[in-house]
C-alpha cells in the first residue's frame, strides 16, 4: 500500500489559510483572531512538518477574510506567516504578514505603574523594530519599553 | 444653523485645537525657543489681565509643594482663578471615581486643567478624554515636562544660548526622570554630556540612545570632581536610599555625590549649579552663598515659565 508522505487537512472552497506559524506561537495567533468567536468552519494544524522551518502551525479558516491591519498584528509573534487567499479552491493571493507600526489592546504593558494597569483602559504601542536589537513596544501612555521577551497577551 | 449644531461643532473645534502637554517631546526645538522668549517676556511684563475669566483646575492627585505653587502663583499672576485640589484624599477619587470620569466632568468646569498624577500615563489618557488642554505637572515615574522647560530656561539664562553647552548631570539617572528629559530636550541643541553617577544608577539605555541618536558626545563617569572643571552646567539631583538593592553600597557612594563649596574651585567662570529641588543633602548649605549657585532662582524662573506654558497652551499668546 502506497504510504502517504505529506499530513493533509481538508482543503477550503473559499476563505484564509495563514500558513508557516512558529509553533509556539500558534495559540497565541489562535487568540489575536479571536478565533473562538467566529462560527466559520476553522481548522488548526499543530507541529506539522516543514521543509523550511522543520516545524509549523497552520490554520484555515473557511468563508472568513481578513483585512491587512487584522493580520499584520499576527508579525509581532509570527514574523514568518503567510497569508494565502483561498476563492474557488484557487490560491488568488499570498503574501508575508508585515509589521504595522502601531499595535493595540493584545499585549500588556510591563510597567505595574502604567494607567493601563491601574485603570480600564486599553494599551496602545509603537512597535519599534530596529536592525540587532530585540524587537519592542513603546507604551502610548507612560513611555515604558515592553521587549519581546516579556510580551504577556491580554 | 441651530444654537445646538454651533455648541457641538465649536466642542468640535475646541477638542481638536486641544494643544496638552504632555511629554517634552510634544515640542519642537521651534516651539522650544519660543517658550523661552514667552517666559522671558513675563519675567518683565506681569500680564494681570491675561487669565482673567480663565478657571484653571489645579488637580493634585498627589502631593506637590514646589511645582503646585508655582502653578498656582503663575495662575493669580496672570488673573486667573483656580478650582482644585492638593491632594487625592479630599476628592471623589477616593470614593473609587475613574480618572476618566473626574477628568471629563471637570473639563466642564474649567478652562484648562493641571494634573499630577501618580500613575505613568495617566496625562495622556486624561487628553484624550478631556474637553479642555492638559499640563502634566508630573506623571508618576515618567514625565514632568514643566520642569523640564524652566531647566532650560534657566540654562538660557545663564548661559545666554542653549547651543554646544556641555552638562554634567549628576546622582541619580537611573530613575530620575528630570535628567531623562533634559537629555531629551537639550539634544536639541548639540549638548555634550557628562553622565555622572554611581554603577547602580546609570542613565538608561534609551537615554544613551537619544544621545546617539542625536550624535552627540556623552561621557558616564563615577567620579564627580572630573566633570566639574568641563562643564558649564552642573544639574545635580538626589540619591535615594531606597535605590540600592545594597545598604552598604549606598553607604559606600552617598557621599561621592555631595556638593561642596570648595569643589567649585576650579570650575568654569560662566558654570551654574542647577536642582530641581528639593534638596536634602546632596548640596551642602555652604555652596549657597557661592554666585554659581542658581537652584533657588531657578524655581522662581519655573513661575515665569509655566505663565508662558499657561498661556501658549490656551492659545493666548
Amino acid at each position: 500500500m502506497e504510504q502517504r508522505t505529506e499530513l493533509t487537512v481538508s482543503a477550503i472552497e473559499n476563505g484564509t489559510v495563514i500558513d508557516h506559524i512558529p509553533v509556539d506561537s500558534l495559540f497565541t495567533v489562535v487568540k489575536f483572531l479571536d478565533v473562538e468567536k467566529l462560527s466559520n468552519q476553522v481548522t488548526i494544524g499543530y507541529n506539522f512538518s516543514s521543509k523550511k522551518y522543520g516545524k509549523k502551525g497552520i490554520i484555515k479558516l473557511a468563508n472568513k477574510f481578513f483585512k491587512d491591519d487584522e493580520l499584520n498584528k499576527i508579525a509581532l509573534v509570527a514574523p514568518t506567516a503567510t497569508i494565502i487567499t483561498i476563492k474557488d479552491f484557487n490560491i488568488i493571493e499570498k503574501k508575508q504578514v508585515e509589521l504595522p507600526k502601531n499595535i493595540g489592546n493584545i499585549v500588556k504593558c510591563i510597567n505595574p505603574k502604567c494607567i493601563t494597569n491601574n485603570q480600564d483602559v486599553d494599551c496602545q504601542f509603537s512597535i519599534i523594530n530596529n536592525p540587532g536589537e530585540e524587537l519592542k513596544l513603546q507604551c502610548h501612555y507612560c513611555e515604558k519599553y515592553t521587549t519581546k521577551k516579556n510580551f504577556m497577551f491580554k | 444653523m441651530t444654537k445646538a449644531t454651533i455648541f457641538r461643532w465649536s466642542l468640535f473645534f475646541y477638542t481638536i485645537m486641544n494643544k496638552s502637554l504632555i511629554s517634552i517631546t510634544d515640542y519642537s526645538k521651534e516651539e522650544l525657543l519660543q517658550l523661552i522668549d514667552l517666559a522671558y517676556y513675563f519675567e518683565s511684563h506681569p500680564e494681570p489681565e491675561l487669565l482673567k475669566n480663565k478657571i484653571i483646575a489645579s488637580l493634585f492627585f498627589e502631593p506637590s509643594t514646589r511645582t503646585r505653587l508655582s502653578f498656582e502663583t503663575a495662575i493669580q499672576r496672570l488673573g486667573g482663578r483656580i478650582i482644585g485640589f492638593a491632594d487625592a484624599s479630599v476628592s471623589s477619587t477616593q470614593k473609587g471615581e475613574s480618572l476618566r470620569d473626574t477628568i471629563m466632568t471637570i473639563s466642564l468646569y474649567a478652562d484648562l486643567i493641571v494634573m499630577r498624577h501618580p500613575i505613568e500615563g495617566a496625562a495622556r489618557f486624561a487628553s484624550e478624554v478631556s474637553r479642555v488642554p492638559i499640563i502634566n505637572a508630573g506623571d508618576g515615574a515618567n514625565q514632568h515636562p514643566t520642569q523640564c522647560m524652566l531647566d532650560l530656561f534657566s540654562i538660557k539664562k545663564t548661559q545666554g544660548t542653549l547651543e554646544n553647552l556641555k552638562i554634567a548631570l549628576v546622582g541619580d539617572l537611573k530613575y530620575g526622570r528630570t535628567t531623562h528629559s533634559l537629555v531629551q530636550a537639550m539634544s536639541n541643541f548639540n549638548a555634550t554630556f557628562y553622565l555622572v553617577s554611581p554603577e547602580e544608577l546609570r542613565m538608561p539605555a534609551s537615554s544613551i540612545q537619544t544621545i546617539k541618536d542625536h550624535n552627540l558626545k556623552y561621557y558616564e563617569m563615577k567620579n564627580l570632581e572630573d566633570a566639574i572643571p568641563e562643564v558649564d552646567i552642573l544639574y545635580m539631583t538626589r540619591i535615594q536610599r531606597e535605590r540600592f538593592a545594597d545598604p552598604l553600597e549606598y553607604e559606600r557612594v552617598k557621599n561621592s555625590y555631595i556638593l561642596h563649596n570648595h569643589m567649585l574651585d576650579g570650575s568654569k567662570d560662566n558654570l551654574k549649579v542647577l536642582h530641581p529641588l528639593p534638596r536634602v543633602n546632596e548640596i551642602n548649605i555652604d555652596v549657597d552663598k557661592n554666585p554659581k549657585a542658581y537652584y533657588f532662582q531657578q524655581a522662581l524662573n519655573g513661575v515665569y515659565m509655566r505663565e508662558a506654558l499657561l498661556a501658549h497652551t490656551l492659545g493666548l499668546k
